[in-house]
């Protein structure tokens, strides 16, 4: 029974921990927050198990009540979403984890309500990667957006003033969204993905399809900060809770860059050839973000506004995958999806840790920070020299893929871009480097925690999970294309 | 007059809800108060849930409950926009009540729900 419902389940399982923890933190604290974790951990198993039968059996699709397709609801889970969910799964897990020591203490809502709504934004993540229709799409990233404009909100007053500007910003973007699905809708009847894929290839629509991709580039583009669209997002990342940053800017930025992709090649890919123009159009908005992400994040004295700035030069790098849309770049960019997931989690975690140890982000603070937290450090710099693209971490794959992608389709210009951008991202994660190695210790570092050890060993083992992932994604990349190359295979 | 009818059925009332919709927006830019760009918002959530009610609305056909003797599809108003846009309803609600939620926030903290006064006290701490 397991075994035939397996998409849905994996859904359930955040979202009945949503319903039920509030119940249980009312009794025990810490027993909703372990029923929380245990949940998604289950669900992080159960990934795993349908990423395996995906590839091993093809695609999975779930039908809801039995309906038949165009008419009800279906989820779709092939290899490429396969894998986002379980990087979703994983992540979401470890921010469970991690989050444990932050809430200790807190009153019985204020704990319980933490997890309720951060197994929420999982539920609204991965509703969002496995739904295979339009409209549920819509409702699954709202729930995304509202728990996310909570969470931010948690991360004290700066962060209640960045949640309601992303909360203007990422309404507009939601309204631009359902427009563009009024127009799929009244010119096909039809709200299922693979339905509307097969409706639009045999050439109908081709003026809505066009309407309806601008309006989809500005609501992914808002939702996934893209450059021109990118205003709410350092002040969101630098401000929202720190025990949830690492979910916030590893996954949930990238979710709606995965619905870009499942858009203009999976339910568009008859119409490529009117999409030309605007697929240019992504891939100048990303090459831009590429370099003005950069340049300002040079400037940044707070790590995690730094980071934040970092996020929107790599997000422009996923956009100019999306562009170059032949195998390659597509690879490089869920490849860079998933790499970059791992990285800047690992990052924002680490982060978090010192923030929880010290309470400061402040780059000038970082002094000698490798001899007081050695094994976090050890993950900063896995980190910054993935960011840089040094093999064998993850970035340097996914970028030598762009590159590749960028070749072949005769777009050297993106080669030169890619270059420069990761010259500058080693400007500044060098110099964050050099503060935490050479510069000399601050005598002012007020300790938050105060017990022998570096960290709580529940935020040791994301921090640490995460610099592992960097490395394994890279070691066995090759792996990782051959799966998502089954479903990318198929659409270029 | 028809030709005035069928205009106006046929474009202008899609032409109304882009302008409410750019007038929402619009709002949201250039309001200083934060109360009244919330209420911007709904206004332009409104001018989308105004255009699937109007491409779901059709000369002739009747409540989608079978009646008989009508038989073709063509007696049948869709009540696919309407029920997307009951559940659009519900979310514009969730997204209000954050958003309210957390001008209750800002007013606590801050005393006052201007722009200009939030900024100001902002670069002050």
């Amino acid at each position: 029974m397991i075994s035939e419902n397996l998409p849905i389940i994996i859904v359930l399982l955040p979202f009945f921990a949503a319903l039920l923890t509030p119940i249980i933190a009312f009794f025990q604290r810490v027993a909703a927050r372990w029923y929380a974790s245990a949940m998604v951990t289950t669900a992080f198993a159960l990934s795993i198990w349908q990423l395996s039968k995906v590839t091993e059996t093809g695609t999975i699709r779930y039908n809801f009540g039995g309906w038949e397709i165009p008419y009800g609801i279906e989820f779709v889970v092939d290899t490429l979403n396969g894998s986002i969910i379980v990087l979703v799964c994983f992540m979401g897990m470890l921010s469970m984890y991690f989050g444990m020591h932050f809430v200790k203490g807190l009153s019985r809502l204020k704990s319980g309500g933490f997890y309720t709504v951060l197994a929420l934004l999982i539920t609204g993540l991965m509703g969002m990667s496995s739904t295979g229709d339009l409209f549920n799409l819509y409702v699954f990233l709202e729930i995304t957006s509202l728990s996310g404009y909570t969470l931010i909100a948690l991360g004290g007053d700066s962060g209640v003033i960045s949640a309601f500007r992303y909360l203007m910003i990422g309404t507009i973007g939601a309204s631009f969204y359902l427009i563009g699905v009024a127009f799929i809708y009244a010119q096909t009847g039809s709200l299922n993905m693979s339905d509307v894929s097969e409706l639009v290839s045999s050439g109908e629509a081709t003026g809505s399809v066009l309407v309806a991709s601008v309006c989809f580039i500005v609501a992914f583009g808002i939702k996934m900060a893209l450059f021109p669209l990118h205003g709410w997002q350092p002040a969101a990342y630098s401000n929202s809770h720190p025990a949830t940053t690492a979910l916030i800017a590893g996954v949930m930025g990238k979710i709606p860059a995965y619905a870009m992709v499942r858009f203009f090649y999976f339910v568009f890919i008859g119409q490529r050839a009117s999409l030309e123009t605007l697929m240019t159009i992504v891939g100048v908005m990303g090459a831009a973000g590429m370099i003005y992400g950069s340049i300002i994040a040079i400037r940044q004295k707070n790590i995690r506004k730094m980071l934040a700035y970092s996020s929107i030069a790599q997000m422009g790098y996923i956009a100019v995958g999306i562009a170059i849309g032949n195998y390659y770049g597509l690879l490089g960019s869920v490849m860079h999806i998933i790499g970059h997931s791992l990285t800047k989690g690992g990052l924002f975690f680490a982060m978090g840790g010192v923030m929880y140890k010290y309470g400061t982000s402040s780059l000038n603070s970082m002094g000698q920070l490798y001899r007081k937290m050695p094994k976090t450090v050890v993950t900063i710099v896995i980190g910054a020299l993935s960011m840089v693209g040094i093999p064998p971490t993850t970035g340097f794959f996914s970028k030598w893929y762009l590159a590749l992608g960028a070749c072949q389709s005769g777009q050297y210009w993106y080669v030169a871009v890619l270059v420069v951008s990761s010259l500058l991202n080693a400007i500044y994660f060098f110099r964050l480097l050099e503060k935490i190695f050479m510069d000399k210790e601050m005598t002012n570092a007020n300790r938050m925690w105060d017990h022998r050890g570096e960290l709580p060993w529940l935020m040791m083992i994301p921090i640490i999970l995460c610099g592992l992932g960097i490395i394994l994604t890279g070691l066995f990349n090759t792996e990782i294309v051959g799966i998502l190359g089954i479903a990318v295979q198929g659409v270029v | 007059m028809t030709v005035l009818n069928s205009f106006l059925a046929e474009k202008g009332i899609y032409m109304l809800t882009a302008i409410l919709f750019f007038l929402g927006m619009y709002g949201m830019v250039t309001c200083k108060n934060y109360m009244k760009k919330l209420i911007c918002m709904n206004i332009m959530q409104v001018a989308v849930i105004f255009f699937f009610l109007c491409f779901g609305q059709k000369d002739g056909g009747t409540i989608p409950v079978s009646l008989g003797d009508l038989m073709a599809a063509d007696d049948y108003i869709n009540p696919l926009p309407h029920a997307l846009m009951l559940t659009a309803i519900v979310v514009s609600l969730g997204t209000t009540g954050v958003g309210l939620a957390l001008l209750m926030r800002m007013k606590d903290k801050y005393g006052s729900m201007e722009e200009d006064d939030i900024v100001k006290k902002e670069d002050d701490l």
